[in-house]
C-alpha cells in the first residue's frame, strides 16, 4: 500500500462522517467578508438556525471599501449598496459574536492577507472562505478553499462542509531562479503549462528545491494562483520558514502550546511512498519575467516574447476565443509585448500586497529613482498595502515615502483595482500592468485590459510607461 | 432549493472556451444582499453594449432565443470567482441547466446548491447539440432520472451525475438539514479536537 499524500492526511484528519457519497468535513477556520454572507444569514435566520462556532469564524471588509477616508467607517461610503452590504456584515457578526475587523481598525485589510498575518491560519487546518484565492492560505499546509454562499451558510450551521475528495496532483518546481524571476512568475508559468482547466478536480501540492526556499509571501502568491489553473487548492508542506513565520502573532499559541503546536504542524508531509495522479515539473532557472496578453491567466508569454497569432491554433473555438481576447486587448499579432503602452499600474490584491511584495517593487522604483526615473507621466500608478498592518510596516521602513517620491499613490488597504467592485477601477480601454490575479474581460472594470505580471514588473512598467523587462531595472 | 426532474426548452449555443464567473455576472453587480434580480447583470458585456444599449447580434439577445432554459457552452464554464451570484443570475434570468465539456469546480457545487443542473458532455457530443442549437425553433429535453439530454433531432445523449446529488436534486433536499442530522458525530469530533489541539480553543 502507497503512502500518503500531504492532502490525504488532512482529509483524514476532518472527516466526521461520510454520507450519502461525501464526507462531511469539520472546518478549522471560517474567514468572511461583505460580499459572499449576506444571503447566509439571511438563510440561518429564516430556517431558525445559529452560528455554531462563532469563535472559529472571523469577519473583515474588504471588497466594497473604498482605499481612501478609511478613518470615516462606514458613514465615508457614498455607495449606497456597499455600504448597505457592509452594515449588515457589522450587524449579522455583531448578533452572532463573531469577531469583525471593520474598516479604519488597522488589522482589516484582504482577508487573504488578514488571516495569515493574524496567525488565524496555521498547518494542518482546513480553511473556507467565500472567496475563491481562499487557496492562498495552502502556503502554510492548510487545506484552503473557495467556497459559495450557500455553503458559507452551511459551515456556519454546522461548521462542516459536504465534500468529495479531490485527486492529487504535484507540481515540482525545481532549481533556482535568476534575478527579476520570482514567486509570480513561477505561477503564471505553471498556469500557462497546465491550462486554466488544468487542475479541475485535483488539489496541487508545491515541492521542490524552489519552494522549499521561497519565503512565506511567495508561497502565499503561488497558492493563491492555484485556483486560475482551476484547482481549488494549493498547498505546500510547512516548515521551518512556516513555523518562524507564525511564531509571535496574535492568535498564534503561545508558550509550550507553540511547541506542541509546531510538533502537530510536522506531522503534515507528504510520504516518500506517496502516489500522485498527475506530476508536473518545471524547472525555475529556465523561467524569465513573464506576462499574460490575453483575458484567461493561461495566455502567458515571456516579457522578451511577441504577442500570439491565433491563427496557429487549431482548435475553431480556442482559435475563436484567442482572437476574440486579442480584439478585446487591443493587440496584435506579432506585436512586442513591450511595445504595450500602459495608462495604470496597479499593484495590490491578495496577491501581491504583503510587506515582501511592496519591498520587492519598491526596490524597482528606488533603483530607477536614484537614476532620475519617476513614474512616466501618462501613467496614474499606486500601491495598495493588503492590510491596516502592512501599510504600518512599510511606512516604518519608509517605503510609502519612496513611491509617493516617484509619483505612485499610497493608498489604504483593500481589494481595490483587483475586481471592479469598488471606487478603484479602469475605465473602457485602459491598459494596466497588474499584480492581481484575474485578467478576465471586465475584470478590473468594464473595458478594462488587464496585464498580469509580478511587483517588480508592475514597478518598472510604471517607470518605463509601457509593459518592460524588469531586468533591466536591476 | 428548487428541485430538478425534467426540462423541455429551447438551448442556446454560447460556443466560448473559459467563460468565466465575471462574465456571467460582473463583480459590481454583486453589491446586494438578496438572492433575486441578478438576472439584469448575467452576462451584462455580451448583452449590453458601453452606452447601454442591447447587442442585437448576443444569442440570448435574438428573439428566438427568448425564454430558453439551456446553455450549450464551451471548455472550463464558471471558471475564476466563487461567486454563487453567477448561478442565482442564470437561474434568476430562467436558465436552469447548462451543458458544456468541464465546469469549474466551485461554480459546479454552486449549481448543485441552487437546483441549476450541470451536464458534462463530451466534446464532440457538445458540439453537435451546439449545432441542432443553433436557429430557435426547436425542443431540447433534459430528464434528470434517466440521465439523458435528447437533441431535437431525437438524438438521445446519456450523462453522468453523482448519485447523491442526483437524489438532492430530484427531490430538492436541504444539505444543511441532512448535515444536522449528523450533530451527534460533529459533537464527538469537536470534543476529541480539543484534547488533540488544545491551543485551537484558544482564539
Amino acid at each position: 500500500m502507497s503512502g500518503k499524500t500531504l492532502y490525504d492526511k488532512i482529509w483524514d484528519a476532518h472527516v466526521v462522517a461520510e454520507d450519502g457519497g461525501e464526507a462531511i468535513l469539520y472546518i478549522d477556520l471560517h474567514l468572511i467578508h461583505e460580499v459572499t454572507t449576506p444571503q447566509a444569514f439571511a438563510g440561518l435566520r429564516s430556517a431558525g438556525r445559529g452560528v455554531r462556532r462563532p469563535d472559529r469564524t472571523l469577519a473583515v471588509a474588504d471588497h466594497n471599501i473604498p482605499t481612501e477616508g478609511q478613518d470615516l467607517g462606514t458613514a465615508g461610503i457614498t455607495d449606497p449598496e456597499a455600504k448597505l452590504q457592509l452594515e449588515t456584515l457589522g450587524r449579522n457578526t455583531k448578533a452572532a459574536g463573531i469577531e469583525y475587523f471593520g474598516m479604519g481598525d488597522i488589522r482589516n485589510g484582504i482577508v487573504h492577507v488578514v488571516g495569515p498575518e493574524q496567525g488565524r491560519t496555521q498547518p494542518g487546518m482546513t480553511i473556507v472562505c467565500g472567496d475563491s484565492h481562499t487557496s492562498t492560505h495552502g502556503a502554510f499546509g492548510a487545506l484552503a478553499h473557495g467556497i459559495g454562499t450557500s455553503e458559507v451558510e452551511h459551515v456556519l450551521a454546522t461548521q462542516t462542509l459536504r465534500q468529495k475528495k479531490s485527486k492529487n496532483m504535484r507540481v515540482t518546481f525545481t532549481g533556482a531562479p535568476a534575478p527579476g524571476v520570482g514567486a509570480k512568475d513561477y505561477a503564471l508559468a505553471m498556469i500557462g503549462e497546465i491550462g486554466t482547466g488544468g487542475g479541475t478536480g485535483y488539489v496541487i501540492e508545491y515541492a521542490g528545491e524552489a519552494i522549499e526556499t521561497l519565503s512565506m509571501e511567495g508561497r502565499m502568491t503561488l497558492c493563491n494562483m492555484t485556483i486560475e489553473g482551476g484547482a481549488r487548492a494549493g498547498l505546500v508542506a510547512p516548515d521551518q520558514i512556516t513555523a518562524d513565520y507564525l511564531r509571535g502573532r496574535p492568535a498564534t499559541p503561545k508558550g509550550a502550546a507553540f511547541d506542541m503546536a509546531a510538533s502537530y504542524w510536522k506531522t503534515f508531509f507528504t510520504d516518500a511512498d506517496a502516489r500522485f495522479d498527475r506530476e508536473v515539473v518545471i524547472n525555475v532557472s529556465k523561467l524569465v519575467p513573464t506576462v499574460t496578453w490575453g483575458t484567461s491567466p493561461e495566455d502567458v508569454i515571456a516579457v522578451t516574447d511577441v504577442v500570439p497569432d491565433p491563427a496557429a491554433i487549431a482548435d475553431e473555438t480556442r482559435r475563436l476565443s484567442a482572437q476574440k481576447a486579442l480584439d478585446y486587448m487591443g493587440l496584435t499579432a506579432g506585436q512586442k509585448i513591450t511595445d504595450a503602452k500602459v495608462d495604470v499600474v496597479f499593484i495590490g490584491s491578495c496577491t501581491n500586497s504583503r510587506i515582501e511584495d511592496l519591498r520587492e517593487a519598491a526596490g524597482v522604483v528606488q533603483h530607477a529613482f536614484v537614476h532620475g526615473r519617476m513614474v512616466a507621466p501618462h501613467v496614474r500608478a499606486m500601491v495598495v498595502p493588503g492590510s491596516g498592518l502592512v501599510r504600518e510596516q512599510a511606512e516604518a521602513e519608509g517605503l510609502d515615502a519612496m513611491f509617493k517620491a516617484a509619483g505612485f499613490e499610497w493608498r489604504e488597504p483593500g481589494c481595490s483595482m483587483c475586481l471592479g467592485m469598488n471606487p478603484d477601477k479602469l475605465t473602457p480601454g485602459q491598459r494596466c500592468a497588474s499584480t492581481s490575479n484575474r485578467n478576465f474581460e471586465g475584470r478590473q472594470g468594464p473595458g478594462g485590459r488587464t496585464h498580469l505580471m509580478s511587483p517588480a514588473m508592475a514597478a518598472a512598467a510604471a517607470i518605463a510607461g509601457h509593459i518592460a523587462d524588469v531586468r533591466e531595472f536591476l | 432549493m428548487q428541485a430538478f426532474t425534467r426540462l423541455d426548452s429551447r438551448a442556446a449555443p454560447l460556443n466560448q472556451t473559459n467563460i468565466d464567473t465575471d462574465q456571467i455576472i460582473p463583480a459590481r453587480f454583486l453589491k446586494t444582499v438578496e438572492r433575486e434580480g441578478l438576472g439584469k447583470g448575467l452576462f451584462h458585456a455580451f448583452r449590453y453594449d458601453e452606452n447601454g444599449a442591447e447587442r442585437t447580434d448576443f444569442v440570448l439577445n435574438r428573439p428566438e432565443y427568448k425564454g430558453t432554459s439551456i446553455l450549450v457552452a464551451g471548455d472550463n464554464f464558471g471558471c475564476g470567482s466563487s461567486r454563487e451570484h453567477a448561478p442565482w443570475a442564470l437561474m434568476d434570468f430562467g436558465i436552469r441547466c447548462v451543458i458544456a465539456p468541464s465546469f469549474a469546480d466551485i461554480f459546479n457545487n454552486n449549481c448543485f446548491n441552487n437546483g441549476l443542473l450541470p451536464i458534462v458532455l463530451p466534446v464532440d457530443q457538445v458540439n453537435a447539440l451546439m449545432d441542432e442549437a443553433k436557429g430557435g425553433n426547436h425542443v431540447f429535453t433534459v430528464d434528470l432520472e434517466s440521465q439523458t439530454v435528447t437533441a431535437p433531432s431525437g438524438k438521445s445523449y446519456g450523462f453522468d451525475i453523482d448519485p447523491g446529488r442526483k437524489e438532492k436534486l430530484l427531490k430538492g433536499l436541504d444539505a444543511i438539514g441532512e448535515t444536522l442530522q449528523h450533530a451527534g458525530d460533529i459533537d464527538v469530533f469537536e470534543s476529541k479536537r480539543a484534547i488533540g489541539q488544545p491551543w485551537l480553543e484558544q482564539a
